[in-house]
């Protein structure tokens, strides 16, 4: 063996190693950085007051509870319109059309919407919606929503079913099940945590969305639960306290952002825990 | 061929009836699109014994167990032509309920593919798609399969543990189990032990043994030994055609054609 070869090798293997943990450290002291800074203004503002009072004027002292009951709704309704669209649309594609120039075609539309602009579809429903209505609305927020759910339900669906193995498929089909309750009863629960993941992804990636909000449900000062009507939520609450001059709305602010930001983390974690007890098959 | 010879042959056991065909396979040729993977097959199965598919890697031993319950109707550009005749029908016509073939006609796999539920449920599933029972008499059905596929004592403490849970070859006869639990008339098994151990290989082969006494047994293998040991009729296969088929005892002491006795020998394959 070549002893001045092996030097250099172990030399650029030192360098690239060092690199790699150099950017690493980049990497993750930013994030640890956007999370410390948050806790440090965010923190000192949590109260119970934050989940019982409504926004305040400049100056009063207040909460966010119309922000947070205006995103749970949007959100939740975003899931409901969302989901079962994007799981049936990926059962297709994974069960009935896999082999059909159709889910090529659907695959690639997904996808195209996967990546658009938020922003996009936002002034695609208010062209829809908005202008048609003659008003911004909560119900006009949740399906923006949705439609930010159905792409990535659509993909993660497919994905998981497509990792089912034909193996259990044609199981399945020795025993005589029908293709229906093969998928319902056999497939469904092989990719059920796989599913579920994406659920959750879809709404870390909802929960933080500005954009798409301030054209469809804009923005509620008041506590409102009617659809028909603006209504408020955090990330555009944050929006418009962060800019805002007033001290005090700018603490709710980041108030605001602590709280997504635990909620999406949890949700990420959640999601992480279970594709890790997810079976290898 | 040489398939004269062999429905002429008496059972090994003397004095016993004489044989039936549950399936007769005539002049069935298969196609993966374009290319033809089986050419011009004509082979009887007969009641109550087990027949042997045997043949090197790519011969159409799979291909052919795959049609007999229509599996390969699951993937596009796949198309059998001929006659494969159960119970005087042709089961390759095109109208035919595939879910009632394949209740008849059950099938274990290479890789032991218990669903991802529990292990009553495993079995429990395949009764209840043809028959609503009460809750006893299921039980009483789910600890039957378990016995039928020499399991149950592994596993009747944890009939609520998930089957994926359970060892290989154990996973295997809980997949054998479930076949036997819908009541099949003929079991297909495609190189059921290929993935196991030699004491869960034994178990199996056993097992098949014990289920000729009531079913019709096919199954493709590799293994030489595994089909001289288990079948009472072998097929062996080369390229897509049926070379020769006879008495198991016959093709492994004094085959007809020249390419079986090579391949049986280790010449090539």
């Amino acid at each position: 063996m070549d002893a001045s070869l092996y030097a250099s090798r172990k030399r650029r293997n030192i360098v690239a190693a060092t690199a790699s943990y150099a950017a690493t450290f980049v990497g993750l002291s930013w994030l640890a950085l956007i999370l410390g800074v948050l806790f440090w203004q965010g923190f000192g503002g949590v109260s119970l007051r934050v989940f019982t009072e409504m926004t305040p004027p400049p100056g009063a002292v207040g909460g966010l509870l119309n922000a947070i009951v205006g995103s749970l709704i949007m959100t939740g309704l975003a899931v409901i319109i969302g989901a079962p669209i994007g799981v049936l649309a990926g059962t297709y594609m994974a069960e009935y059309g896999r082999h059909r120039r159709l889910t090529n075609v659907v695959r690639f539309v997904n996808d195209i919407l996967l990546s658009a602009p938020s922003i996009v579809v936002g002034l695609f429903i208010y062209e829809v919606m908005v202008r048609p209505m003659e008003h911004f609305s909560g119900m006009a927020g949740a399906v923006v929503l949705a439609m930010l759910v159905i792409p990535v339900m659509v993909r993660t669906t497919e994905d998981m079913l497509t990792l089912v193995p034909d193996t259990l498929r044609e199981a399945a089909a020795s025993i005589g099940l029908p293709r229906s309750l093969m998928i319902r009863q056999v497939a469904y629960r092989a990719a059920k945590a796989g599913i579920v993941t994406g659920l959750l992804l879809a709404v870390a990636r909802i929960s933080g969305e500005t954009a798409p909000l301030l054209f469809t449900a804009l923005n509620n000062q008041f506590y409102s639960t009617n659809l028909n009507a603006p209504m408020s939520s955090l990330p555009a609450v944050i929006f418009q306290f962060a800019l805002s001059p007033y001290k005090d709305w700018q603490d709710l602010a980041w108030t605001g952002a602590l709280i997504i930001t635990l909620a999406v983390l949890i949700m990420s974690i959640t999601a992480r825990a279970l594709t890790a007890t997810r079976k290898p098959s | 061929m040489n398939i004269a010879t062999a429905t002429e042959t008496r059972p090994p056991v003397p004095g016993a009836a004489p044989l039936r065909d549950t399936i007769a396979i005539r002049g069935l040729n298969f196609y993966y699109g374009e290319a033809r993977a089986l050419k011009n097959i004509t082979l009887p199965l007969y009641e109550n014994r087990a027949t042997a598919f045997i043949g090197p890697s790519g011969c159409g031993k799979s291909t052919l167990l795959r049609v007999l319950n229509r599996m390969y109707d699951l993937y596009p550009g796949q198309r059998a032509e001929g006659q494969v005749l159960f119970d005087g029908a042709n089961i390759l016509e095109p109208n035919l309920d595939l879910n009632l073939l394949r209740a008849r006609i059950g099938m274990v796999f290479q890789k032991p593919t218990p669903f991802p539920m529990t292990i009553y449920e495993n079995i429990a599933f395949g009764i209840r798609l043809y028959e609503k029972l009460p809750k006893s008499e299921l039980d009483g059905r789910v600890e039957q399969a378990l016995q039928r596929g020499a399991l149950w004592n592994e596993v009747k403490d944890k009939l609520n543990a998930n089957g994926l849970s359970l060892s290989g070859g154990q996973q295997q006869r809980l997949c054998i189990a479930r076949t036997v639990a819908v009541r099949p008339e003929v079991i297909l098994f495609d190189e059921p032990c290929s993935a196991l151990d030699p004491i869960s290989t034994a178990k199996i082969e056993g097992l098949i043994d014990e289920l000729k006494a009531d079913y019709t047994i096919v199954i493709v293998t590799h293994n030489m030994q595994q089909a001289a040991r288990v079948s009472d009729h072998t097929a062996f296969m080369y390229l897509g055609e049926l070379i020769e088929f006879d008495q198991t005892n016959r093709i492994f002491t004094s085959p007809s054609d020249r390419r079986t006795q090579d391949y049986i020998t280790g010449r090539f394959g």
